[in-house]
């Protein structure tokens, strides 16, 4: 099934309660999907096309207020309109997923695969001190895995996930595994997982109270450094990345999503020139693999980041090597891909080989 | 065993579908796909093509240069894809509407009137399958069990009585093959 496919199917097989969208491509098979499924009939699952981006995320917000596992999808340009929503959600601990098709951009863009909003959701997106929890997909499987891996980390720390995709992750058709059925929460398992919720006062509890605003300095930074802690703990315990060929590697590629599978077969390329290469694939980019690729900086002789933009994680890379080894940086635009060879190309031409 | 292929032609002639039907075939065959419709801006200009990787073990990279088969069904598909065929490859060909036919001698070339098939079998709509029979003559990838159980994949039980349809053209197609 397509990567979109994937993630559809995923959300009615974990236990979703509701979907919110707006189509955009790439990822208008996420809801044209959960249409065909029509979930409202087994599972109970609510399906539903918004009027627009921001309204999308606003119901998410509503739904994610009562403790339900909720849910959106978008691409880039609809992803800037859920921002405000994201920033809201951030500052009302309020746990859902977000997935994101990357197309070509600024602006309209193109409709074709890209990995360009990598600053634009790391970072958060909207305003204010926040982050969200960022998954990077390299297959159809990674999507259909990632949906609940997602709503796990969304409720055991009250944050927003976003699931960073692009039009290559969301369009290609790959074999996917589906695992077990998860059924929806009941009421006393929402109550378990979201003691915080807001679905009804019984008699011997304080009112449950969402929102994010707070009026006075000294509470707004109270709040502002119990976000710090919680972010500080998502990076201590939740970094996930892949290496491919990387123990004896004396030049590293750092790439993710659609980008690794590349960078793989570029590696399997050099290799067999006799380079050795390897490759590290931040899984999640927030929290970021910083101490592994520190640990590789003083192995290796130099990383290249390799990415569908002009250069944005080869920031944080060269954060974590901290001037330890070159870094060097290739990448394509506007919806252009890169082949393995090309990669392969400007890898010898960044180290000054042959 | 991995096998690189490139399928282009017009929108309309089943070239997606018949991509979708070759990768799930090889899934029924235990093996890895990835199929990946075309990305770039020429998708404009009403051509279509996807690239369909099959192999034994974990696939890559979904995007190539270079294939081990092209299967060209109209001239800008042969002039797009022609020196994209690793050498000793195979590139597949129906010569309706081609005008300026395959020049090179280094790799096998094939040519299928999948159009007469089609019309032979009786429905335009089969001719895909005449051209994946005629593939799959020249590179047996799935056994003929795995074909039937990937079409029964692909094609809606409600229209269950058009698998031995495309099934016959799958069959004509392997017979009408020419090597040249």
């Amino acid at each position: 099934m397509k990567g979109n496919e994937a993630i559809a199917i995923s959300a009615i097989r974990n236990g979703v309660d509701g979907y919110f969208g707006y189509p955009i491509t790439p990822q208008s098979e996420v809801m044209e999907t959960l249409m065909k499924e029509r979930p409202w009939l087994t599972t109970g699952m609510c399906v539903l096309q918004a009027e627009s981006e921001t309204s999308s995320i606003n119901m998410v917000y509503g739904g994610a207020g009562c403790g339900k596992k909720v849910m959106t999808s978008s691409s880039s340009p609809g992803i800037s309109l859920m921002c405000e929503g994201i920033s809201y959600m951030a500052g009302a601990e309020l746990p859902c997923v977000i997935v994101d098709c990357q197309r070509g951009g600024p602006g309209l863009g193109t409709i074709q695969p890209s990995q360009s909003d990598y600053n634009q959701v790391v970072k958060g997106g909207g305003h204010g001190d926040y982050k969200n929890i960022v998954l990077a997909p390299a297959s159809a499987q990674d999507m259909y895995d990632f949906v609940d891996w997602g709503f796990e980390l969304a409720f055991k720390y009250r944050t927003p996930v976003v699931i960073l995709a692009d039009g290559i992750i969301g369009q290609m058709m790959e074999k996917v595994e589906l695992r077990p059925v998860k059924p929806r929460w009941t009421k006393e398992e929402i109550l378990q997982h979201a003691p915080w919720a807001a679905n009804g006062k019984p008699a011997d509890r304080q009112r449950n109270i969402i929102t994010s605003l707070s009026l006075e300095a000294d509470v707004q930074e109270k709040f502002n450094l119990k976000l710090k802690e919680k972010y500080q703990k998502i990076q201590a315990e939740e970094v996930k990345y892949e290496t491919y060929m990387a123990e004896d590697a004396e030049y590293l590629f750092v790439a993710f999503g659609c980008s690794s599978r590349i960078c793989e077969a570029a590696t399997d390329l050099l290799r067999e020139e006799g380079y050795k290469v390897g490759l590290l694939r931040p899984v999640t980019l927030f929290p970021f693999p910083t101490e592994a690729l520190a640990e590789y900086a003083s192995k290796v002789r130099s990383m290249m980041s390799i990415e569908l933009n002009l250069g944005q994680m080869v920031d944080d890379v060269r954060l974590a090597v901290n001037g330890k080894c070159h870094v060097g940086f290739y990448g394509r635009q506007g919806g252009n891909i890169y082949s393995p060879e090309e990669i392969a190309r400007e890898f010898k031409s960044f180290n000054n080989l042959k | 065993m991995k096998e690189e292929i490139i399928i282009a032609g017009f929108g309309g002639q089943g070239v997606l579908s018949m991509g979708k039907i070759l990768a799930y075939c090889a899934i029924m065959q235990d093996m890895e796909v990835t199929w990946m419709p075309s990305y770039g801006p020429e998708m404009r200009g009403g051509t279509a093509n996807v690239c369909v990787i099959v192999s034994d073990k974990k696939i890559s990279s979904p995007i190539v240069t270079k294939y081990d088969t092209a299967i060209v069904l109209n001239q800008q598909a042969l002039d797009k894809f022609e020196h994209t065929v690793k050498p000793g490859g195979l590139l597949l060909y129906d010569p309706n509407g081609i005008n300026n036919p395959p020049t090179r001698t280094d790799i096998k070339v094939c040519r299928i009137d999948a159009i007469e098939v089609a019309a032979k079998v009786g429905n335009a709509k089969v001719y895909n399958m005449a051209v994946m029979g005629a593939y799959l003559k020249i590179k047996p990838i799935v056994s003929f069990d795995n074909i039937d159980k990937g079409l029964a994949k692909c094609i809606p039980a409600r229209y269950s009585d058009l698998i031995s349809l495309n099934r016959q053209a799958i069959d004509e197609g392997m017979k009408a093959v020419e090597e040249l």
